[in-house]
């Protein structure tokens, strides 16, 4: 893989979030960067999706920076994530069925002539951006979302996300209901987004996924942060380990399984 | 899908054989359960067809225009359903809603001696407001569109009564608005507005099939395109020609020919409509908020704002559809847009393909639905049926729709197409 850039695009210190009485995340530290893959990864209620959410300005941090290209930034809303370069997928991907993709991926950020939709400028981009994603098995783009397989329509929702310039692309479990096929399409084209440039964070509970494509995996144990190891240095065991106990032990002899 | 072609090859491409490509895509489409406007179309051509050998006199040049005007009412009516079936709401308050605009505009002009301007006007505004108030309790209160509409079904219903007063009728009798659903437009008038419409219609298509294949998009095969043209032109150029025949028992007396005027009216504000719902972020985000609400918001829509404003143009064409009853009836009635108004303007929009469950409708299919049951209602009576013979079969249709509907949503599932 390329040599990592040093400094990460997208950095949190130290962000504390609770809902009332319950503290959800205490002091986690993260950072995504540039052409590199993240996997996020931990056990289920970890704190993983309210983390993005954060990310993302559906909730606002109690406490803790946030930094993006260095620079520190309060993310609002959506909108305000989106204007700053951030793109989430999330895992309903959210998509609307009678529409066709063309129409999803512009949604709410139409093109426009003299006030009236410039729909042939919207179908070339819709059209060159899935091919520049390798996307080969789309009939048409004027097609109903309705139509497509899961896979084809998660493809739909990451291009949707990278139609925008966007920098960094947080995917919250995008092979969860996905068969063999599907996932290798969608796994590809996460890999090719890093390697595009991007800074992408990758949330899985399937670890084979995530040593196929990751980077780097960071670790959520109850809500804390305990570590953020290089793919390459740590084995699935110690991984399993540090989601189930928030600790691993080193590797002495430095076997891989 | 099965078929791995790439995304910039087109089925629909130039060259031989292109018609036939599109025509095959077009009926995959329709066993993939993506039926659109087709069965209502085909029950129309059914019932005209019946009627006109049960009962000759149907097809007759005064019957012929009868039709429009009769069906005029509720077809817009049924327009104003679309935007809110659209969202997969109902607004079961829009007949009575129309009664209340209608009798603020009669009795305005009647007792209070306003200017004709000022009394249409204030009718439309009415409907506005209503609109707003329904949009707002539906959005933001958050009560349920059958419960804000029923109640409003009522309160309305009460409001005619409070407004024309109990066994009262206000007249209408400004000609300007008698003229709406009374009178017609001078022959050469209405040719050339079918002329011009033809053309607008042609140069839209084209235009739009310029734009694309300069940006190298695919494009409808020409021999589609001039299909298309050619048959919108052959049919309302043969509508306009039999509304232009004379039509008056004695003609020496007093001529009776031409376009009514509601026709232009309708079309005026279904293109209008129609442009707002296609071609407009607006009418795309209204689609979106239909077809899926969460995800419209998380692409930033305001739903609330979209829900509110379906409302709103839902009671103000309804307001609309009342000054076209007030004018054909030249008065305003305690039962103003009571009895079928609702029924028949719900059963247009759904009978015309718009879908009970949001997201899949158009314009059009209020007027095509509302065609049918003008046709039905207008054919029965023809044929000595009484109004509650009329009702049952009205009834039924609707259900057949319904049904028509809700079985294209399951065939659709089923085969993967929503
Ligand atoms: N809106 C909320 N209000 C209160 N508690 C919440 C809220 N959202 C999440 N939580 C709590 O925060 C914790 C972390 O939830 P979160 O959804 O972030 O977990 P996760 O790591 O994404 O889990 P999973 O792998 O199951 O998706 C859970 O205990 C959850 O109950
Ligand atoms: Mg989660």
């Amino acid at each position: 893989m390329t040599t990592p850039s040093t400094a990460p695009l997208l950095q949190l210190r130290g962000i504390n979030k609770s809902f009332g009485a319950v503290q959800v995340l205490h002091d986690v530290d993260f950072a995504a960067h540039a052409g590199e893959v993240t996997a996020l990864v931990g056990d289920n209620g970890a704190g993983k999706s309210t983390l993005i959410k954060c990310i993302g300005g559906i909730y606002p941090i109690d406490s803790g920076a946030v930094l993006f290209d260095g620079a520190p930034v309060t993310v609002q809303s959506p909108r305000h994530a989106a204007d700053l370069g951030i793109e989430i997928v999330y895992q309903d991907l959210a998509l609307c069925d009678n529409l066709d993709i063309v129409q999803n991926m512009f949604l709410g950020r139409e093109h426009k002539r003299y006030g009236m939709l410039d729909e042939p400028s919207m179908e070339h981009l819709a059209t060159t951006t899935l091919a520049g994603l390798s996307v080969r098995t789309v009939k048409s783009v004027r097609q109903k979302v309705a139509s497509l397989s899961g896979g084809q329509r998660q493809t739909v929702a990451i291009a949707k996300a990278v139609l925008w310039n966007s920098k960094v692309v947080i995917l919250d479990e995008p092979t969860a209901a996905l068969g063999v096929a599907q996932t290798r399409q969608v796994l590809d084209l996460v890999r090719r987004l890093a390697d595009n440039g991007l800074a992408v964070v990758l949330i899985s509970h399937n670890l084979n996924d995530v040593f196929e494509v990751a980077d780097r995996i960071s670790a959520l144990y109850l809500g804390r942060s305990p570590a953020t190891v290089r793919t390459s240095d740590v084995t699935h065991g110690q991984v399993v380990e540090l989601i189930t106990t928030g600790r691993y032990a080193a590797v002495a002899n430095g076997a891989q399984s | 899908m099965t078929a791995e072609t790439t995304v910039t090859e087109t089925p629909a491409d130039r060259g031989t054989g292109a018609v036939g490509v599109y025509v095959r895509d077009y009926l995959g489409r329709l066993r993939g359960g993506d039926i659109g406007s087709l069965p209502a179309v085909g029950g129309l051509l059914v019932l005209c067809i019946l009627f006109a050998v049960l009962r000759p006199s149907f097809f007759s040049a005064l019957n012929f225009a009868n039709l429009f005007t009769q069906g005029a009412a509720v077809a817009v009516i049924a327009m104003g359903l679309v935007f809110v079936l659209l969202l997969g709401e109902i607004d079961l308050s829009a007949g009575f809603a129309s009664g209340v605009c209608a009798a603020v505009m009669a009795v305005l002009m009647a007792e209070h001696g306003a200017p004709w301007p000022i009394g249409l006007l204030a009718a439309i505004l009415t409907g506005t407001v209503i609109g707003t108030v329904l949009g707002y309790l539906v959005a933001k209160v958050g009560i349920p569109s059958f419960v804000v509409t029923l109640a409003a079904f009522l309160a309305f219903q009460g409001a005619v009564l409070v407004i024309i007063g109990e066994g009262g009728n206000v007249g209408v009798h400004e000609p300007v608005l008698v003229a709406i659903a009374n009178g017609n437009l001078p022959v050469p008038l209405g040719w050339a507005v079918y002329v011009l419409g033809v053309l607008a219609f042609a140069g839209v298509l084209l235009a739009d099939r310029r734009v694309r294949r300069r940006g190298g998009l695919p494009v409808e095969p020409v021999g589609v395109l001039g299909a298309r043209i050619a048959t919108v032109a052959v049919v309302t150029g043969a509508a306009v020609y039999v509304l232009n025949l004379e039509r008056a028992v004695n003609p020496a007396f007093r001529s009776l020919k031409g376009v009514p005027i509601v026709v232009p009216v309708i079309l005026v504000l279904l293109i209008l409509g129609t442009v707002l719902l296609n071609r407009t972020s607006y009418g795309r985000h209204l689609y979106a908020t239909g077809g899926n609400a969460e995800a419209a918001r998380r692409a930033g829509i305001p739903i609330d704002r979209i829900r509110i404003s379906a409302f709103m143009l839902c009671s103000t064409l309804a307001a609309i559809g009342g000054i076209i009853a007030a004018s054909r009836a030249n008065s305003v009635d305690p039962n103003a847009g009571g009895s079928n108004t609702l029924l028949y303007a719900v059963g247009a929009a759904v009978i015309g393909g718009t879908s009970l469950f949001g997201g899949k409708g158009r314009l059009r299919d209020a007027i095509l639905g509302g065609a049918v049951v003008a046709v039905i209602d207008n054919g029965m009576g023809l044929l000595g049926y009484s109004a509650g013979v009329k009702f049952i079969v009205t009834g039924s249709v609707l259900l057949v729709a319904a049904g028509v509907d809700a079985l294209s949503r399951r065939r659709a599932a089923a085969t993967g197409r929503g």
